[in-house]
């Protein structure tokens, strides 16, 4: 790859491209890096409001910075290439022919498994250390936060909109989802219909909501305001309109909604159905004499039986 | 082939492919139920929107599923869709005739009413903010606009003689059946805007999560309102 250069008092001297490369890499990379790490980091998504969220803007901001020797080994190399490299006007004469380079090839094997195997370990680590990472970990969770003081919040998606309830206050059920911050929450995702996917974006939790299956979500918020809350999983016409608003506030804030909610939502609570981590609407003990009669059930035109996954 | 005749089959061939394009552009994607424009007959920041919703649907070539109609605010006469427009911060007064049978909820906290001015709303004149629909075979379909936080069962007959009974040609007119009449208002936002709207109950009949069909289709058990800014 080395080209000859024209030295007017004696033999053409060799230009050392790659030392040249090497130097401009590792200077672009020295300032690149910490400016990744340091400046773009705390800008990348899905921001810090909870711990989850800041666990995974911490992911982004370690696998960005260490993307960036990479893109800058690719971008160097290119520009330079383009620059020093260039077939002078007239040269039809063949490049230098290509052999084996044990040394490169060495390096490259063992820094790219070191890079690959080392994030590998990362990101194993990461999705334990912040309880799940906000991720839907299944009925039974494996990695819960480490604390005794958990709000349990359900989320029960249905087409399409969502619909939350608070065990620890009565079994209330309401369209509000209000969280208390810095208080670990549990979130017990399901559905009564199809599967669709509750996804607070800047909460930084993401978990399935299959009906008949409670999916277990943890998160911490750690700073007050308001999130977006959005269905992630196609589920119908109203897919994309199948969304609405969170909020995160002080724990006085909290308990002042919570019991004031529980009191107003005291008449239709006693209506819903018994707590339960699932549940089948085409069971309902309740179900009213007429509607036995007409042969109804609280499912209205079926449900979606995870046994049964087949559509018509 | 002739020189000719090649120009002939690539004109024709592209004539074709460009009129399917048009065809399914036209009649499938921009394709969507009329617009009822109440704006227009706003006054003293109020509007009046008049519905009804029926067993099933007569008046197309669709299958018979359940649907909502809308009244023309000028002739007065029902059309088939659920689109309709209203101006912004305004005061909506709905009517619902509802004709249809009872379906219970698939969730009961639907039930209650909810985004309406008072938080009630008015079945048969008197007021109610919330219908269980698991104890009483009384609720039919909801008029629900998630993004308003608007929520309102639609109360049906309650008899299994009644829910047998119910209109079979629509539009119906309060003679052809049993009905309720379901009257409630909200305001709109101040800013124009899309909002969408369904019946939450899932009402599609014949369809495995009971979504399909009319709850799926614009013009039966969903909608839009367009709030003119």
């Amino acid at each position: 790859m080395a080209e000859e250069s024209a030295s007017p008092s004696g033999p053409p001297a060799e230009r050392n491209d790659g030392l040249r490369l090497a130097i401009l890499w590792v200077v672009a990379s020295a300032i690149c890096c910490p400016l990744v790490y340091i400046v773009w980091g705390p800008h990348l998504p899905p921001g810090a409001m909870s711990s989850s969220a800041s666990g995974q803007q911490f992911d982004l901001t370690v696998l960005a910075t260490i993307a960036t020797p990479v893109v800058l080994g690719v971008l160097i190399y290119f520009a330079y290439a383009l620059t020093f490299w260039r077939a002078k006007a007239g040269d039809e004469t063949d490049a230098p022919p290509i052999h084996g380079h044990t040394r490169i090839q060495l390096i490259w094997i063992v820094a790219t498994s070191t890079i690959v195997l080392a994030l590998a370990v990362f990101g194993t680590y990461e999705l334990i250390a912040p309880a799940g990472a906000g991720g839907g970990e299944g009925p039974q969770p494996i990695w819960k936060p480490n604390t005794s003081n958990i709000l349990q919040v359900q989320v029960i998606a249905q087409q399409w909109a969502f619909t939350y309830r608070y065990p620890q206050y009565g079994g209330m059920e309401t369209t509000q989802l209000v969280l208390p911050l810095n208080q670990a929450v549990q979130f017990n995702v399901t559905s009564l219909d199809v599967i669709h996917d509750f996804w607070a974006y800047q909460l930084g939790v993401k978990a399935d909501a299959n009906p008949g299956v409670n999916n277990v979500a943890y998160t911490t918020p750690q700073h007050t305001g308001s999130f977006v809350v959005r269905c992630d999983e196609l589920c119908g016409l109203w897919h994309g309109a199948m969304y609405d608003y969170g909020q995160v506030m002080s724990v006085s804030g909290f308990q002042a909604w919570a019991q004031q909610t529980e009191t107003a939502m005291a008449k239709i609570t006693a209506a819903l159905p018994p707590y339960a981590l699932t549940y089948d609407p085409t069971v309902v003990p309740v179900l009213g004499k007429v509607l036995v009669q007409l042969g109804l059930t609280g499912a209205g035109g079926g449900f979606y039986n995870p046994n049964d996954p087949e559509q018509p | 082939m002739s020189l000719a005749a090649r120009v002939t089959t690539l004109a024709v061939a592209f004539v074709v492919v460009v009129a399917g394009i048009v065809f399914v552009v036209v009649h499938i994607i921009l394709a969507a139920p009329p617009v009822e424009d109440y704006t227009p007959y706003a006054s003293n920041g109020q509007v009046n929107v008049v519905l009804q919703t029926d067993a099933q649907a007569t008046v197309t070539n669709k299958p018979a599923w359940v649907t909502y109609f809308i009244q023309n605010p000028q002739t007065k006469q029902w059309v088939h869709t659920t689109y309709f427009a209203v101006p912004a911060n305004t005061r909506v007064n709905i009517t619902i005739y509802e004709y249809d049978g009872c379906t219970p909820l698939r969730n009961p906290a639907w039930g209650q009413v909810t985004g309406t001015i008072g938080g009630v709303e008015y079945v048969n004149g008197t007021p109610t903010s919330f219908l269980n629909s698991w104890a009483v075979c009384g609720v039919a379909h909801t008029f629900t606009m998630p993004a308003l936080g608007i929520n309102v069962p639609l109360a049906s007959p309650t008899t299994l003689s009644a829910n047998q009974n119910l209109c079979a040609t629509s539009p119906c007119s309060p003679s052809d059946g049993p009905h309720n009449v379901v009257t409630f208002s909200f305001m709109t936002p101040a800013v124009g805007g899309t909002f969408r709207w369904q019946c939450i109950i899932p009402c599609g009949l014949g369809y495995l999560d009971g979504n399909g069909g009319p709850m799926g289709t614009p013009g039966y058990m969903s909608g839009q309102m367009e709030v003119d800014a």
